[in-house]
C-alpha cells in the first residue's frame, strides 16, 4: 500500500513515456515521422545531381541542402501534426475527458504530450542528418552547430504548441490529418523545403516569409551552407517562429477542449434539440 | 453525515432545460442508484457532481466541496467511471492501472486491482485485444485504483452479459463492503434493486421519486397486486374493492391483502365460484419505474 503524492517531476516523466510508448507502438506515425522524411533524401539524392560549386568553397551538395531543410520539416512534423492529430483523436476517444476526471493536473498530461513529441522530433532530426552525413557525405560546421541547436530548439517548441492549436481548431480527429496536411504541404512548397524556388513572386514568398516553417528550414540550411561565413544565428527568424508559437500556445489556452465536439457533449445535444423544436 | 447533497440543482443547454431543480443526499457508505429512462437527466447530474460540468442554479456539495470549483484534492478523493470514455488500447492493462494509479496520492496495489476486477490473466494483453465486457472492467479498475471515498458509476454494466452483470455487482458489494459511498445510475431495474441501499427516479430532468427498492412509490410492505378472472356467468356481488369493476379480469392494488383476501375466497366459497388464474404479488421495482416514468415512452 502506498501513500503520499507522486513528485511533479516523475509524473512528467511518466506521462512523457507514456506518449512515447503510444507513439512507438503506432508503426504507421513512426513511419511517417521518421522514415518519410528519410525517403525525400534519398528521393532528391537521385533525381537530382547537380551541386553549385564556388572556388575555394566545399561544393553545396543535394545532401548539404536538403538534409538540414527536411530535417526541421521532419522536426515540425513529428511536433506539429503528431500533436495535432493525436491529441484530436484522444479527444474523441474521450481519452481526454477520462484524464480529466482525475487528479493529474492538465498542465502535465499536456507537458507529457509535447514532452514526448519534442523527443521524437529530435531523434527525427538526428536520423536525418546522421543519414546526410554517413550516406551523402554531409558537412557538418561546428562553429555553427550552437545555432542549429538553438534554431531547433525553438522551432520544435514553436511548432508543438500550434500542434496543440491544431488539436483545438480540428472538430474531430478524422479531420485533424487533413487539415495538418492542408497546412504543412503547401507551406512546405513555398518555404524551400522541397525546391529552392529561385526567383519567387512577390506574393508568394510574402506567404513563405509569414508564415513559420521558412523561418524553420532557413536558418538550418545557413548552418549547413558552405557559403555561410557567420555563426548563423538568425534572431529575425527565431522570433517570427517563437510569435507563431506563443499565438498557437494562445489559441490552445482559449480553445482546447477535453471533450468531443460532436459525440455525447453538451454541444450536440443543444443543436438536436435546437433542430427539433 | 452526508456525502453529496444537492438542492434545486438546474441545468440548461440553451433553452433545453436537462435538469429542472433536483434536490437529493447521499450519506456516506450508501450505494444510491439514479434510475431514468435515455434523457432523463442523469448523466448531466453525475456529470456536474463530479466537476465535468458547470450547473446553471442551485448548490451542489460533494464530499463538503463544490466540485465545480474544487481542484486536485477533490479528484483525489473520488473515483470516476464515465458511461463512455476511451483508452489507449495499445496499452495493457497493468500498464493503464500503473499510469493511473501515479495520478492518485493513495493507491491500491496494481496486483490487487487487475484481482479485485478478475482481469489477471488479461493483465499484460493490449487493451485492443480484450472483449467489450473486459474492457469495462478496465474502467472500473481505473475508476478506483485512487481509493476513491465516493465512486461514480455511470451505468456500469451497459451491454453487459448476465454473468459478466453479475461478476460487476459481486466487485461493487465489495467495494461497498469496503465503505465505499457509490453513486451509479443505470436504467436496469434489477440492477439497483440488488445493489442500492437507496434509489431516486428521474425523468424529464425532475426526480419522480425517491426511496429503498423496496418501498419506492410508497409502496408498503403489506401492499399486493391482486387478480384473478371470473368465469362468464359468475354471480354478482363481489365484496370491496372489486364490486366497483366490470370484470371479467380483475386486478387490484390493495393495502391490507389478509382482509382482502378473506373477504374474496369467502364469497367465492359460499357462492361455489371459481377464482380463475388467482394471484396475489407484490408489485417490483419495474412495475413502480414503468409507471413513474410513464411506461418508457422517454425512450
Amino acid at each position: 500500500m502506498s501513500e503520499g503524492r507522486t513528485s511533479t517531476p516523475t509524473l512528467v516523466w511518466r506521462q512523457i513515456r507514456y506518449q512515447n510508448t503510444l507513439f512507438w507502438r503506432t508503426p504507421v506515425a513512426a513511419f511517417f515521422t521518421l522514415i518519410f522524411p528519410l525517403m525525400f533524401l534519398v528521393l532528391f539524392n537521385l533525381l537530382f545531381d547537380d551541386p553549385i560549386e564556388i572556388q575555394g568553397r566545399d561544393p553545396l551538395t543535394i545532401a548539404q541542402f536538403y538534409a538540414p531543410a527536411l530535417a526541421a520539416f521532419a522536426a515540425a512534423s513529428a511536433t506539429y501534426t503528431n500533436i495535432g492529430v493525436g491529441q484530436a483523436i484522444a479527444r474523441d476517444e474521450q481519452i481526454l475527458k477520462r484524464i480529466r476526471s482525475t487528479p493529474l493536473p492538465p498542465w502535465i498530461y499536456m507537458a507529457g504530450v509535447v514532452g514526448s513529441a519534442i523527443w521524437i522530433a529530435l531523434i527525427a532530426t538526428v536520423l536525418m542528418i546522421s543519414v546526410g552525413v554517413f550516406a551523402y557525405g554531409l558537412n557538418i560546421y561546428v562553429d555553427r552547430l550552437p545555432a542549429a541547436i538553438l534554431t531547433l530548439a525553438v522551432g520544435v517548441t514553436a511548432f508543438a504548441a500550434l500542434g496543440l492549436a491544431l488539436a483545438a481548431i480540428s472538430p474531430t480527429g478524422d479531420t485533424a490529418p487533413a487539415v495538418a496536411n492542408a497546412t504543412l504541404l503547401p507551406i512546405a512548397f513555398i518555404s524551400d523545403v522541397f525546391i529552392p524556388i529561385s526567383d519567387p513572386a512577390a506574393w508568394l514568398e510574402f506567404l513563405g516569409d509569414f508564415f513559420p516553417l521558412k523561418h524553420f528550414v532557413v536558418p538550418l540550411q545557413d548552418a549547413f551552407s558552405p557559403f555561410v561565413t557567420d555563426a548563423a544565428f538568425r534572431g529575425g527568424d527565431l522570433v517570427v517562429m517563437a510569435a507563431w508559437g506563443v499565438g498557437g500556445l494562445a489559441y490552445s489556452l482559449r480553445f482546447f477542449s477535453w471533450e468531443p465536439k460532436t459525440e455525447g457533449g453538451a454541444r450536440t445535444r443543444r443543436k438536436k434539440t435546437g433542430a427539433a423544436t | 453525515m452526508p456525502a453529496i447533497t444537492i438542492s434545486g440543482l438546474t441545468k440548461s443547454y440553451g433553452d433545453v432545460q436537462a435538469v429542472r431543480g433536483i434536490d437529493l443526499a447521499v450519506d456516506e457508505g450508501e450505494v444510491f442508484a439514479l434510475l431514468g429512462p435515455n434523457g432523463a437527466g442523469k448523466t448531466t447530474t453525475v456529470e456536474i457532481l463530479e466537476g465535468h460540468r458547470s450547473r446553471t442554479s442551485g448548490e451542489v456539495s460533494v464530499l463538503g466541496e463544490d466540485p465545480a470549483s474544487a481542484g486536485r484534492e477533490f479528484r483525489e478523493r473520488i473515483g470516476v467511471v464515465l458511461q463512455s470514455s476511451g483508452m489507449d488500447k495499445e496499452l495493457t492493462v497493468r500498464e493503464s492501472v500503473e499510469l493511473y494509479a501515479a495520478m492518485f496520492p493513495r493507491r491500491n496495489p496494481i496486483e490487487r486491482i487487475i484481482e479485485i476486477v478478475g482481469l489477471e490473466e488479461k493483465a499484460d494483453a493490449r487493451i485492443k485485444t480484450l472483449s467489450g465486457g473486459q474492457r469495462r472492467r478496465v474502467d472500473l479498475a481505473l475508476g478506483i485504483v485512487g481509493k476513491p471515498e465516493l465512486l461514480f458509476l455511470d451505468e456500469p454494466t451497459t451491454g453487459f452479459d448476465p454473468s459478466a452483470r453479475r461478476k460487476s455487482w459481486d466487485l461493487i458489494d465489495r467495494l461497498r463492503s469496503l465503505g465505499t459511498t457509490i453513486l451509479l445510475t443505470t436504467h436496469y431495474m434489477d440492477e439497483a434493486q440488488h445493489l442500492a441501499d437507496r434509489v431516486a427516479v428521474m425523468s424529464d430532468g425532475l426526480i419522480v421519486a425517491e426511496g429503498t427498492p423496496d418501498t419506492l412509490g410508497s409502496r408498503s410492505d403489506d401492499e399486493a397486486i391482486v387478480s384473478f378472472r371470473l368465469a362468464p356467468g359468475a354471480p354478482t356481488g363481489l365484496p370491496a374493492p372489486f364490486s366497483a369493476m366490470p370484470g371479467p379480469s380483475f386486478e387490484v392494488s390493495v393495502e391490507d391483502p389478509t382482509r382482502v383476501l378473506y373477504a374474496l375466497t369467502s364469497w367465492a366459497t359460499t357462492k361455489g365460484v371459481s377464482l380463475e388464474g388467482l394471484t396475489v404479488s407484490k408489485p417490483t421495482l419495474e412495475d413502480v419505474y414503468l409507471e413513474l416514468t410513464g411506461d418508457g415512452r422517454n425512450e
